[in-house]
C-alpha cells in the first residue's frame, strides 16, 4: 500500500484477551467526523474521524507536521486566531458540535482547557495565575478563590511545593514546577476535557516523569488529549492512541494493540523507527 | 507510589499465585501417591488447566510491560526472569500431573514396596520448589545459591531409589511395571527439583545481574 | 638540512605586536570619542551650573519678573510650563497608548499585501467576508502607521503654524461662532489648551513607538495563554498585556513628555506670551513659558547685562525640571520592572 493509499479506520470494540479483562466501552466525550482543516487554501487535514472517549487519555503521535498539533488546537478553537484558517466538518463535545454557527468560542475554552508544549505562566504571583481565569469568570469571593487555587494545586500535586509562597512571582519557579502550574491553571476553572501539546517536551525526565503520573491520576476527572512527539511517553501514559501522517488519520486504537500489533504496515513502520 | 509501580506489583502477584497453585499441585500429587487417592489424583488432572491459563495470561502481561513501561535495569531484570520462570513453573504442574497419571495406574495393583525414598525425594523437590518462591519474593541471592545447592543431594537419592528399584525389577519378573513407574515417579521429582534450580537461576541475575547457569559451580 | 627551520615563518611575537597595536589605536580612538562627549556635557552642564545655581533663590522660584524683565523671577514661566506640561500629557498619553493596542493588538500582523494577497486567492470559498475585513484593517493600520512616521518627522515650527491655522482659526473660531456672542473671540486665540494640543501632536509619534515596542515583548504565547483560558481580547489586554508592557508604556510617556517639555517652536503662535501680569487661571488663558522665556530674555530684552543672571537662572530651572523628569522616569520603570519580577 503506498502512502497515499491508506484510509483512516476506526477502531473495533476491544477483542477479550486472556488475563486481561476486557474494558467497558467508554461513553466517548468527543466526537469527530469528516473533519478537515486549511489554511488557506492548504488542505493540512483531511476527513479525519475519531471518538475520544471519556475520563481517559487519548495520544495523538505523528512525525512532524503531520498535523496532530493543528488537530489539537481545533479542539478548542485556537486555532480562529491565525490568520486564513479554516474548518469544515464536525467536532461536537458531548453531544455539541463546536463549529455551530451560534457557539461562543469564549464558553467553549472554559469546557476545554489547554497546556502549551513550553509553559507560559503570566508574570503575576501563582495565586494570580490560578485565578486568573476564576476572575475573568467573575469570581470575586476570596474564600472561593482560596479554595479553588488549594484545590487546583492539590490536583496538579504542586500544592505541598508552593503553599508557602502563593503570592511570590510565578516566574521563579522550575520549569517543571511552571509546567504544572499551568496545569492548575487550566483546571481551575474546571474543564471537561484538558488538551496537553507536548507538555513535557521542555522538561528534565525528573520532571517528566511527574508529569506523566500527574496525567494519570488525572484522568479519572477528567477527558485527556495529548499530542506527544516521544512514542514511549504514549505507550506509557495513555489508554488509546491515534496515528497522524500527512494530516490523514493512519490508525487510531488501544494503546496496547498500536504498540504491540498495529494494524497498518505504516504504523509499525513508525512505532519502530523505521521512518519518521 | 508510581503506576508502573503497581504494574509490577501485579506482575509479582500473579507469579505468587501461580506458585502457590503450582505448590498446591505438587503437594495434593504426593498426597494421591502416598494415600493411593485416585479421586485426589485426577483432581490434579484436571486443575492442571488453570495453570495453564495463568501462564498464558502472565506471558502477556509481561510483554505489555515491556511495550508500554519501557522498565529498565533491575526492572528489566525482574521482568525477564519472571518470563522465564513461568514456563519452567508451568513444567513442574505438568510433572505433578504426570506423577498423578502413574500413581493412578499404581493404585490398580497391590503396593510394591512401603515407600521410604520416594516420599523424602518429593518432600525434598517441594521444599526447594517453595524455597526458590520465596528467594523470588525476597530476590534473595544466598536462599537461591542454598537450593541450587541441594539439587546435588536430590539427584543422589533419585539414584538411590532406582538401585533400590531396580533390584525389585531383578527379583521378580512381575515387579516390573510397578518399579518402572516409581521410577519413572522418581524421575519426575527430580526435575520438579531441577526446575527449582532453574528458577533461582533466575533470582540470582534479578538480584545481582549475573548469569549463573551452565556455568561449572552448577554442573550436576 | 634542516629544511623545516628555514621555512619556518618569522616569530610569532611580531605578528601578535601588530595586531595588538591596531586593537589599543581603535579602543582608544573609541574611550576618547567618550571623554569628548563627557567633557561637552560637563562644560555645558558646569558653565550653566555655575552662573545659574546661585541665580535660583526662594525670590526667583517663587516671584514673577519686574522692571521689563530685569529683576525678579519666573514662577508664571515654570507654572506655565508646568500647567503645558500636564494638559499636553492628558492628551497624548491616553490617545498614544490607545492607538498603539489598537494597532498591535487589532490588526492582523501579517501587513497589507499578505492580507490582500489572501483575500484575492480566497475566490469561492467561505469566510472570504472575513479576510476582506482582515484586509481593510490591515490598510487602516498601513496608513496609520505611515501617518505616525511622518508626523515624527515633521520641524517643530511647522506644528507651531499647523496648531495656528487649525485649532486656533479653525476649530477655535467655529467654537466661538457656535457658543459666543457674534464677535466675541474666546477659543479663537492662543491659549494652554491649543499649546497643549499642538505640542501633543508633536509627542504622539513617541508615545505610539514607544508603546508598541513595549507590546511586541510581551511573548504572543501568554495572550494564547489567556484565550485557551476562556477570556476575551479586551481582558488579555487589560489584565496581561498591559501589565506585562507597562514599564515600557510609561518609558515612552516620559520620554515623550520630556522631549515636549523642552519645545519651544510649537507654542510660538499657540499660546505664549512674553510677559503676563497674572498665573493662568482656565485653559483658555495665555502662559508664560520656560523656554519661551529664555529665548526672550536673550533675543528681547533692553538691558543684556542686566538679563544675563536671570538667563542663566531659567536656563539652570529648565535644565533641572528636565533631569527631575527624566529622573522620575526611571524610578518609575524600576519600580514597575521590578513588581513585573
Amino acid at each position: 500500500m503506498t502512502i497515499m493509499e491508506f484510509v483512516s479506520t476506526p477502531a473495533p470494540a476491544t477483542a477479550s484477551r486472556i488475563g486481561v479483562e476486557p474494558q467497558p466501552a467508554a461513553p466517548t466525550k468527543i466526537e469527530v467526523r469528516n473533519f478537515n482543516f486549511f489554511y488557506g487554501e492548504t488542505k493540512v487535514l483531511h476527513g479525519i474521524e475519531l471518538d475520544i472517549p471519556e475520563n481517559q487519555v487519548t495520544a495523538l503521535i505523528g512525525p512532524s507536521g503531520c498535523g496532530k498539533s493543528t488537530f489539537l488546537r481545533s479542539i478548542n478553537r485556537m486555532n480562529d486566531i491565525i490568520a486564513g484558517a479554516r474548518a469544515e466538518g464536525r467536532i461536537a463535545v458531548a453531544g455539541q458540535d463546536l463549529y455551530a454557527p451560534n457557539v461562543d468560542v469564549v464558553t467553549l475554552r472554559r469546557r476545554i482547557g489547554m497546556v502549551f508544549q513550553k509553559s507560559n505562566p503570566f508574570p503575576k504571583s501563582i495565586y494570580e495565575n490560578i485565578a486568573y481565569g476564576l476572575r475573568i469568570g467573575g469570581t470575586k469571593d476570596r474564600r472561593v478563590l482560596d479554595e479553588t487555587v488549594e484545590r487546583s494545586l492539590q490536583r496538579a500535586a504542586l500544592w505541598e511545593e508552593v503553599k508557602d509562597r502563593l503570592h511570590s512571582s510565578a516566574l521563579a519557579l522550575s520549569g517543571g514546577q511552571q509546567q504544572r502550574l499551568c496545569i492548575a491553571r487550566a483546571l481551575a476553572v474546571d474543564p471537561e476535557v484538558l488538551l496537553m501539546d507536548e507538555p513535557a517536551s521542555a522538561l528534565d525526565p525528573i520532571a517528566t516523569q511527574k508529569i506523566e503520573e500527574l496525567v494519570y491520576e488525572l484522568k479519572n476527572n477528567y477527558t485527556i488529549v495529548i499530542v506527544t512527539h516521544n512514542m514511549q511517553q504514549a505507550a506509557r501514559v495513555s489508554d488509546r492512541t491515534a496515528f497522524f501522517m500527512l494530516g490523514k488519520l493512519v490508525e487510531y486504537d488501544e494503546t496496547r494493540t498500536i504498540f504491540m500489533n498495529p494494524g497498518q504496515k505504516l504504523t509499525e513502520d513508525y512505532i519502530t523507527g523505521r521512518f519518521g | 507510589m508510581r503506576h508502573f509501580d503497581k504494574e509490577i506489583e501485579h506482575l509479582k502477584e500473579l507469579l505468587l499465585r501461580m506458585g502457590a497453585m503450582v505448590e498446591d499441585q505438587i503437594n495434593e500429587s504426593i498426597r494421591a501417591l502416598l494415600e493411593r487417592d485416585t479421586n485426589v489424583a485426577q483432581r490434579v488432572i484436571d486443575a492442571d488447566t488453570q495453570v495453564d491459563q495463568m501462564e498464558l495470561e502472565i506471558d502477556q502481561h509481561t510483554i505489555e510491560l515491556i511495550a508500554m513501561m519501557q522498565p529498565a535495569a533491575v526492572d528489566l531484570r525482574f521482568v525477564a526472569a519472571a518470563m522465564k520462570i513461568t514456563p519452567e513453573l508451568e513444567r513442574i504442574a505438568d510433572l505433578a500431573v504426570d506423577v498423578c497419571e502413574r500413581a493412578m495406574e499404581l493404585n490398580r495393583e497391590p503396593a510394591l514396596k512401603p515407600l521410604i525414598d520416594i516420599p523424602r525425594l518429593a518432600r525434598m523437590a517441594q521444599d526447594m520448589v517453595r524455597q526458590s518462591l520465596d528467594a523470588f519474593v525476597r530476590r534473595d541471592p544466598v536462599l537461591a545459591r542454598e537450593v541450587i545447592a541441594r539439587d546435588d543431594e536430590v539427584d543422589l537419592l533419585t539414584e538411590q531409589s532406582f538401585r533400590e528399584l531396580l533390584t525389585y525389577m531383578l527379583e521378580d519378573s512381575r515387579n516390573i511395571s510397578r518399579a518402572i513407574r516409581l521410577t519413572f515417579i522418581g524421575k519426575y521429582f527430580e526435575r520438579m527439583a531441577d526446575g527449582a534450580t532453574n528458577i533461582c537461576e533466575m533470582v540470582v541475575y534479578l538480584a545481582e545481574g549475573k548469569v549463573i547457569k551452565h556455568s561449572s559451580a552448577n554442573e550436576s | 638540512m634542516n629544511a623545516t627551520q628555514t621555512t619556518m615563518p618569522a616569530p610569532a611575537t611580531l605578528v601578535k605586536t601588530d595586531r595588538r597595536i591596531l586593537d589599543k589605536f581603535f579602543i582608544t580612538l573609541l574611550a576618547l570619542s567618550v571623554v569628548i562627549i563627557i567633557a561637552i556635557l560637563v562644560v555645558i552642564i558646569g558653565n550653566i551650573a555655575i552662573h545659574g545655581a546661585g541665580q535660583v533663590t526662594w525670590e526667583f522660584i517663587s516671584k514673577p519678573p519686574r522692571a521689563g524683565l530685569t529683576e525678579g523671577g519666573i514662577l508664571p514661566a515654570i507654572v506655565g510650563t508646568a500647567a503645558l506640561v500636564i494638559l499636553m500629557s492628558i492628551a497624548a498619553v491616553p490617545l498614544g497608548v490607545a492607538t498603539a493596542v489598537y494597532l498591535h493588538e487589532y490588526t492582523p500582523a501579517e501587513g497589507l499585501s499578505l492580507a490582500w494577497r489572501r483575500f484575492r486567492v480566497s475566490k469561492g470559498l467561505p469566510g472570504r467576508r472575513k479576510l476582506f475585513v482582515r484586509a481593510l484593517s490591515a490598510l487602516l493600520a498601513t496608513v496609520t502607521r505611515s501617518a505616525v512616521a511622518n508626523l515624527a518627522g515633521v520641524p517643530s515650527i511647522v506644528f507651531g503654524l499647523f496648531g495656528l491655522g487649525f485649532f486656533i482659526q479653525f476649530v477655535g473660531r467655529a467654537m466661538d461662532r457656535a457658543m459666543q456672542a457674534p464677535g466675541e473671540v474666546h477659543w479663537g486665540q492662543g491659549s494652554l489648551l491649543w499649546a497643549a494640543c499642538t505640542l501633543a501632536l508633536l509627542t504622539l509619534p513617541t508615545v505610539i513607538v514607544a508603546t508598541e515596542e513595549a507590546l511586541r515583548t510581551v511573548p504572543q504565547d501568554l495572550r494564547e495563554a489567556s484565550l485557551a483560558l476562556g477570556a476575551t481580547r479586551w481582558e488579555t489586554i487589560r489584565r496581561v498585556v498591559l501589565p506585562g508592557s507597562l514599564s515600557g508604556i510609561l518609558t515612552g510617556a516620559i520620554l515623550g513628555i520630556s522631549r515636549g517639555a523642552g519645545e519651544v517652536a510649537p507654542i510660538l503662535f499657540t499660546g505664549a506670551a512674553y510677559y503676563l501680569p497674572f498665573l493662568p487661571g482656565s485653559v483658555t488663558d495665555q502662559f508664560m513659558h520656560l523656554g519661551y522665556h529664555v529665548l526672550i530674555l536673550s533675543t528681547q530684552s533692553p538691558d543684556v547685562e542686566a538679563t544675563k543672571p536671570l538667563l542663566y537662572g531659567t536656563v539652570f530651572v529648565l535644565l533641572a525640571l528636565t533631569f527631575l523628569l527624566n529622573l522620575a522616569g526611571v524610578i518609575i520603570r524600576m519600580r514597575t520592572r521590578s513588581r513585573a519580577r
